[in-house]
């Protein structure tokens, strides 16, 4: 009985390994998984409230409206996170909430397809050209904008 | 009886060790190899990758899979070399997607201004031109003025390295836009230098 113990406990122990190297080997050839351009994660509260983060595909919104409705029309800024975005907002018709409202697009009772991001994301824009470069740029004159 | 067993599992176990041993060095040779082919360039990643497979969403998550791949919506899409691989220009004009110009209203038409600026660049690069047409077909004249640039040609201080950090044309170009990378240099950079003939002639004195 004994044996058998020390059977299983150790040919287990050996499988394990052998699945996490070949995890391992496997998982570090692959090609990177990048999310799509212009993607933006939203967190600046919602983990902390204890909701999963926001993704904002920019290309799904842009094949149903032009870049004027949100920037202009509805004061979104050119800088995630740079709007102050929050649910009370939301649910008073400000910012996603002009639109998921059950009228023009689904609306907010729908939590999961808003804050479908993984823990841990911070507020950004995907696959920018920035975040791209093999080395920092820096600018020489200095002038914001 | 029992050493057969204990025979059986000696030989199981090393069989075991041994495959461990091999998949260890081979990753080993890959990512400890000081000369490498590439050093600095990153592997290329798939393009348009499904929601639970592009790395920021929960691919656990209720929601996720039921959002839309972006395969399926670029598939009828006039094609690019970057960004998201989507020449929006085109598929606009040519009617592929129909992006509202009103939040309620899908008639709405938008005010298009079609005004090139040229901005003449220092050195071989050809002269960049900027145009009003496309961008209004897109964007508010509040988008850019004033914020991002004076309305006046020659007002503004433009350089590539602030728009690679994200100022002037770099505020949607890189983020949102097309990207800057080796395929879209042109598009920008678009007008032959109508210094060339003088610099040939400089040369050949
Ligand atoms: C459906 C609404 C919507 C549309 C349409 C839209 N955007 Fe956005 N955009 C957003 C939101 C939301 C943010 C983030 C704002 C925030 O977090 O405060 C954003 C942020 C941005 C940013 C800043 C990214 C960063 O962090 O640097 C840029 C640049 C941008 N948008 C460009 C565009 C362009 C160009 C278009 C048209 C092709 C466009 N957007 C269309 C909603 C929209
Ligand atoms: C249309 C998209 C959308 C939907 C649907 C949505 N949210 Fe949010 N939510 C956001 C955005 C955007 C933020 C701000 C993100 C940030 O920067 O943290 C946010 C923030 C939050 C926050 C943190 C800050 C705050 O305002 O309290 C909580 C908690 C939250 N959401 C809960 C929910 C719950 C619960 C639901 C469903 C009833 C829901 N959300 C549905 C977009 C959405
Ligand atoms: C100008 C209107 C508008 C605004 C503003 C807007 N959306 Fe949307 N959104 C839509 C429409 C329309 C759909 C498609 C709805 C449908 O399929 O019924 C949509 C769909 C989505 C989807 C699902 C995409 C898919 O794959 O089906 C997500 C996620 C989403 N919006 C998030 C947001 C978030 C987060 C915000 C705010 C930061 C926001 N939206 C602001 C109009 C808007
Ligand atoms: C995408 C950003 C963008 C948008 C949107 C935009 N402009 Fe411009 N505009 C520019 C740039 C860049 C210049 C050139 C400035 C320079 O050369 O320093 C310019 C220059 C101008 C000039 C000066 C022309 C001259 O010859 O001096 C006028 C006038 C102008 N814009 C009006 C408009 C109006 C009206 C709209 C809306 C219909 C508009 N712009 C929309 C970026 C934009
Ligand atoms: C406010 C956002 C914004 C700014 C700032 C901006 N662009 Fe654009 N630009 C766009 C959008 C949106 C398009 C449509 C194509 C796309 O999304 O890739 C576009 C398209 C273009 C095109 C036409 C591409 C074609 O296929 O015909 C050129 C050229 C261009 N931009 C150059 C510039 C230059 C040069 C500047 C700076 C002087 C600039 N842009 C600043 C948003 C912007
Ligand atoms: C979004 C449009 C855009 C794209 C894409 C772009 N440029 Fe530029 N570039 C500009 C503008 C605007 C200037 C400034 C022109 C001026 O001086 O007014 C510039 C200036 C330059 C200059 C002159 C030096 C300087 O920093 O002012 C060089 C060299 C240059 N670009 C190279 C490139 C190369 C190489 C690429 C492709 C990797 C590229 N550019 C892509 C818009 C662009």
């Amino acid at each position: 009985m004994n044996f058998y113990f020390v059977k299983s406990e150790l040919e287990r122990g050996s499988l394990l390994l052998l699945f996490l190297l070949g995890t391992l080997a496997v998982v570090g050839n692959i090609s990177p998984a990048h999310a799509e351009y212009g993607d933006l994660v939203l967190n600046q509260h919602a983990e902390k409230e204890g909701m999963p983060p926001v993704i904002f595909p920019h290309w799904f919104h842009r094949i149903r409206f032009r870049c004027k409705v949100c920037h202009a029309d509805l004061g979104f800024k050119f800088k995630a996170g740079g709007s102050g975005i929050n649910m009370l907002k939301i649910i008073d018709g400000q910012y996603c909430g002009a639109c998921h409202n059950g009228e023009i697009a689904w609306s907010v009772e729908n939590c999961d397809l808003c804050h479908t991001g993984k823990d841990g994301l911070k507020t950004q824009v995907d696959g920018s050209t920035l975040s791209k470069l093999v080395v920092p740029v820096k600018d020489k004159n200095k002038k914001p904008r | 009886m029992k050493s057969l067993f204990r025979k059986y599992l000696c030989h199981k176990l090393s069989v075991v060790a041994l495959t461990s041993i091999f998949i260890v060095s081979m990753q080993m040779s890959f990512a400890g190899d000081p000369n490498s082919f590439n050093r600095l360039m990153k592997k290329k990643a798939e393009r348009n990758l499904p929601p639970a497979r592009d790395g920021i969403h929960d691919p656990e998550a209720e929601g996720t899979n039921t959002l839309q791949p972006p395969k399926e919506a670029f598939s009828n899409l006039v094609k690019s070399k970057s960004g998201n691989y989507v020449d929006w220009v085109k598929s606009l004009r040519e009617g592929k997607i129909h992006p509202r110009y009103d939040r309620l209203d899908p008639k709405a038409k938008p005010i298009i201004m079609d005004l090139n600026i040229v901005r003449e660049v220092k050195g071989s690069m050809p002269d960049v031109v900027f145009p009003h047409a496309q961008h209004t077909e897109w964007l508010d004249c509040s988008n850019c003025h004033p914020a991002i640039f004076i309305p006046r040609k020659g007002a503004n201080q433009i350089s590539m390295a602030s728009i690679l950090l994200g100022r002037k044309c770099g505020v949607c170009h890189g983020k949102v836009a097309f990207p800057i990378t080796a395929k879209t240099c042109r598009i920008c950079h678009s007008k032959p230098k109508l210094t060339k003939v003088r610099n040939k002639k400089h040369v050949g004195k």
